[in-house]
């Protein structure tokens, strides 16, 4: 018999060890495939995400990431139409106001249940709105509940004042909810994403309202995280964190007509171009807001590019706060008649972009061709600038880099031509241009900057979705508190908002749209872009949503 | 040995200390922070201030360095408030570490496969056709930038030629099942056969671009290091003694000119994770590297803190092996 070497026996000794460990580990690893989901008809579709959910409790959310993935899960007492802004009936069949619009009365849809098989009736509709109304401690930031804050105001505990008083589950089939003041708003902000109806059982169940800040951050329920239960037509399948992808799975027993696609699939790509190629190679099958230089190529390529009607707005923010000439009416108009925008839209702005004229688009209430319109006159700037005595007008213009909006897809252009009209006036500009989260949106929200870009897409068909939410806080980053109508700007808003009868509200708007041209100009509007969404040519039945509020419960995919 | 290696220890223990203060003021001087990251475009004064004080962003920052040491010592982090806002920062790199393991070694191995043997060729055919292509493409492997290299393999192989994956880690209707974090290998553990080879195919391109500033190096440094071994006299001796090419390559040639290719190695492997940055950014590859560049984008500062500290001390873990494995190839050493 030979002996084997020292150093052989020391290799084969290895092997053996590692063939050991990795039988091991073969035998402890079992497959965790569920083989009846792939013989389910309707097929996948699979969405690039331009960034990951936060989290899928989509009252404590305020991203439209979030808010694309949960909204194929849930759904509120309100709707909006497919492809426009009209409110519809949803979980609620029909609503009806009091007189003084402080009480009203939904009739709920029978024979709906959440995805846990409990069933969605007035009962429900409360224990909703009176887990919103009695967040404490953490969820009540304004970084977790900023829909409630902005909408509701205040909670239970009454340190602010709130709009909403309490819910009352008349019978199983008829929820009342009172309010604390007549609102234009309502029963519209019903429909946003963050008061949709989520299983009480499931709430209680996974301690959804255990929120709470630890360190810099805020930890998140486990129902928020794991067990998001709504009665949409998707319910949630699972989020694989280190794969980026959330799947959804279609809900068999929805209320309504059923999702084609058995799954829908978010997969996580956070670069533009990266989105784009995955879709040329097939790897997605769609995503949302290609880059609108990329638009003929796609459609070149047999991509169906579908352009949303425009449901946002671009304006030139000024800021009173710091530059003293700026509290002048005489150089805000200035500024308006020194940039051309009719030429910064057409030439910086995708197609079917529209030079605005007022703060928000023509399609919500309010909305008048009867405004004082600022053509484009460097001479008249000139002029107005040689009134007010500033001549030698100097300004800090603060725009973003490293970011794009639907409503401002190349910040870099659209500050080059608007700097290039202001200095053709005699302006002199300071560029000062920092990344979105890293020093603009903190200069802009505390009034450091003098003139900025910033623009906003509205949530819903309401007025006060816009205005409301630019110039309603005096010391907002508009600074109008430095002008002597910056506090009774903000009272005709929460006037024209508070008031119940519907014309009367409009006239109300209308004039205020007038005053905001003529009187004030906190800002100088400029344009409302339309943001599209690309699918590949085999999806069919996607019905893109001027809101961005797509659903997908009527998209199928061949092929 | 054993006090070398402890020592070693102690000097990656300060190093930690000294990087941990550093990184914190210097990420709390830059502008912007989590607070815009967290409330958006349209926050108040008021609830900025409200939000810095819940998280404790209004203290002082060396008030806020212990607090955050207190709660390191007991495990905690920290919390991400943009990479994946709710987790806990430890977990995130935890879960994304595998992804970057698993890419950086695809790419250290190609780099290594393909460098030592071309180098060491290069270097016998000095001059040779061989040598000159070798050559010329380490000088590209090197002054290419990473990214464009990533550009152009993903445009070439991914978007044209339709042979690889664009982005990501592994097709996300695959319904793969997950152990390890490392894909292919979990596919391998479980038998999904199908989840590996995805997974597999997805990390080509990035490894394959992630691999060209290693391959360079480690091509060059192989070549140097034969040139200069093949021209000691212990090699000419013993060519005279009339031992074989093949004990001369491998005893004398190739185990002598392997200390400063080691080395290199070392550096590099530590110093791929500053190229993962790029190359996953590129590819949406979800490893650390995505993670530090969505960090900064949406300044999170618990992942930004953990994901750096974390790579600072790989890199001078990887440095301490590759200063351990001087022992073993060099028995001088171990005196």
């Amino acid at each position: 018999m030979t002996r084997l070497p020292a150093a052989r026996l020391r290799r084969l000794a290895a092997a053996g060890a590692a063939a050991a460990v990795a039988l091991s580990l073969t035998a402890c690893a079992a497959s965790e495939r569920d083989e009846g989901d792939g013989a389910q008809s309707g097929g996948t579709m699979t969405f690039g995400a331009a960034g990951a959910p936060d989290l899928f409790d989509p009252f404590y959310a305020s991203d439209g990431e979030t808010f694309r993935v949960t909204r194929q899960m849930f759904e509120g007492l309100v709707g909006i139409e497919p492809g426009g802004t009209e409110l519809q009936p949803e979980l609620a069949t029909r609503w009806e106001p009091s007189e003084d619009g402080l009480t009203w009365t939904f009739t709920l849809r029978e024979g709906v249940t959440f995805h846990d098989g409990t069933p969605f009736d007035a009962d429900a509709v409360c224990a909703n709105f009176q887990r919103m109304f009695n967040q404490t401690g953490a969820g009540q930031s304004q970084a977790l509940s900023y829909y409630w804050t902005q909408s509701f105001g205040g909670f239970a505990d009454g340190a602010t004042p709130s709009l909403y008083e309490s819910c009352t589950a008349q019978d199983p089939g008829t929820a009342v909810i009172e309010l604390t003041r007549s609102t234009g708003e309502f029963p519209g902000l019903l429909a946003l994403d963050s008061f949709y109806m989520q299983s009480p059982a499931a709430l209680e169940r996974y301690n959804a309202n255990d929120v709470r800040a630890q360190g810099d951050g805020f930890v998140y329920s486990e129902y928020a995280r794991e067990h998001p239960t709504g009665t949409g037509p998707f319910r949630f399948a699972g989020y694989d964190e280190a794969n980026g992808s959330v799947e959804l799975a279609r809900y068999d027993d929805y209320w309504g007509e059923q999702a084609e696609l058995s799954r829908l699939i978010f997969q996580v790509i956070p670069d533009e171009t990266a989105r784009r190629q995955a879709l040329e190679a097939g790897e997605i099958d769609g995503y949302d807001l290609p880059n609108p230089a990329d638009w003929q190529t796609l459609r070149d390529n047999g991509f169906n590019l579908q352009i949303r009607d425009p449901f946002n707005i671009l304006y030139l923010g000024i800021t009173q706060k710091n530059n003293p000439a700026l509290a002048d009416l005489r150089v805000r108009q200035a500024l308006a008649h020194a940039i051309d925008r009719e030429t910064l839209v057409s030439a910086t702005l995708p197609d079917g972009a529209e030079v605005a004229r007022n703060f928000y688009p023509d399609t919500v209430d309010g909305w008048t061709q009867d405004v004082v319109e600022y053509q484009h006159d460097p001479q008249r700037a000139r002029q107005q600038l040689a009134e007010a005595g500033q001549q030698n007008l100097t300004v800090d213009f603060h725009w973003p880099t490293e970011v794009t909006r639907p409503y401002m897809p190349d910040p870099q252009s659209i500050f080059g031509a608007l700097r290039e009209d202001l200095e053709a006036a005699g302006i002199t500009v300071n560029p000062v241009s920092k990344p979105w989260n890293g020093g603009y949106i903190d200069d802009v929200e505390s009034a450091r900057a003098e003139l900025f870009l910033l623009g906003w897409t509205g949530d819903l068909n309401s007025p006060n979705n816009f205005i409301g939410t630019f110039f309603s806080a005096p010391d907002s980053q508009f600074w109008t508190q430095a002008s002597p109508w910056g506090q009774q700007l903000s009272d005709e808003l929460q006037a024209a908002d508070s008031e119940p009868d519907e014309q009367r509200r409009t006239a109300m708007y209308e004039e205020l749209n007038r005053k905001l041209k003529a009187e004030y100009l906190p800002a100088v509007p400029i344009s409302h872009s339309p943001p599209a969404i690309v699918v590949s040519e085999d999806v069919e039945g996607l019905v893109p949503s001027p809101l961005t509020k797509e659903r997908f419960d009527t998209v199928s995919i061949g092929g | 040995m054993l006090r070398y290696t402890v020592r070693r220890f102690g000097q990656l223990i300060l190093v930690v200390a000294a990087l941990s203060v550093l990184l914190f003021a210097w990420l709390r001087s830059l502008p912007g922070g989590p607070v815009s990251a967290l409330l958006g475009e349209r926050a108040t004064p008021e609830s900025r201030a409200q939000l810095q004080a819940v998280l404790g962003l209004d203290r002082p920052v060396h008030v806020q360095y212990f607090q955050f040491l207190g709660r390191a010592a007991s495990g905690d982090f920290g919390v991400s408030t943009g990479v994946q806002p709710g987790d806990d920062a430890l977990s995130i790199f935890l879960q994304r570490f595998p992804a970057t393991l698993e890419l950086s070694l695809l790419a250290i191995v190609l780099a290594v496969a393909a460098g030592i043997p071309l180098g060491y060729v290069a270097a016998r055919r000095r001059g040779g056709w061989l040598d000159n292509a070798g050559v010329v493409s380490s000088l590209v492997g090197v002054a290419v930038p990473v990214f464009f290299l990533a550009f152009l393999l993903k445009y070439v192989f991914a978007v044209e030629l339709g042979m690889l994956p664009t982005s990501g880690r592994q097709n996300a209707g695959i319904d793969a099942t997950r152990v390890t974090g490392f894909f292919v290998l979990d596919g391998l553990l479980t038998r999904e056969w199908d989840a590996s080879w995805d997974a597999l195919k997805h990390l080509m391109l990035p490894a394959l671009a992630l691999s060209s500033i290693p391959f360079a190096v480690v091509f060059r440094i192989t070549r140097a290091a034969v040139l200069d071994v093949l021209d000691e006299d212990y090699v000419r001796t013993a060519y005279s003694k009339g031992l074989t090419d093949t004990v001369i390559r491998g005893r004398h040639v190739l185990r002598n000119a392997m200390l400063p290719v080691v080395t290199i190695i070392g550096l590099q492997t530590g110093a791929l994770l500053s190229g993962a940055v790029l190359t996953e950014k590129v590819f949406a590859f979800q490893g650390v590297g995505e993670a530090l560049a969505i960090g900064f984008e949406r300044r999170d500062y618990p992942v930004l803190q953990v994901v750096i500290i974390a790579a600072a001390m790989v890199y001078v873990l990887v440095n301490l092996i590759v200063d351990l494995s001087y022992a073993v190839i060099d028995p001088r050493v171990r005196t």
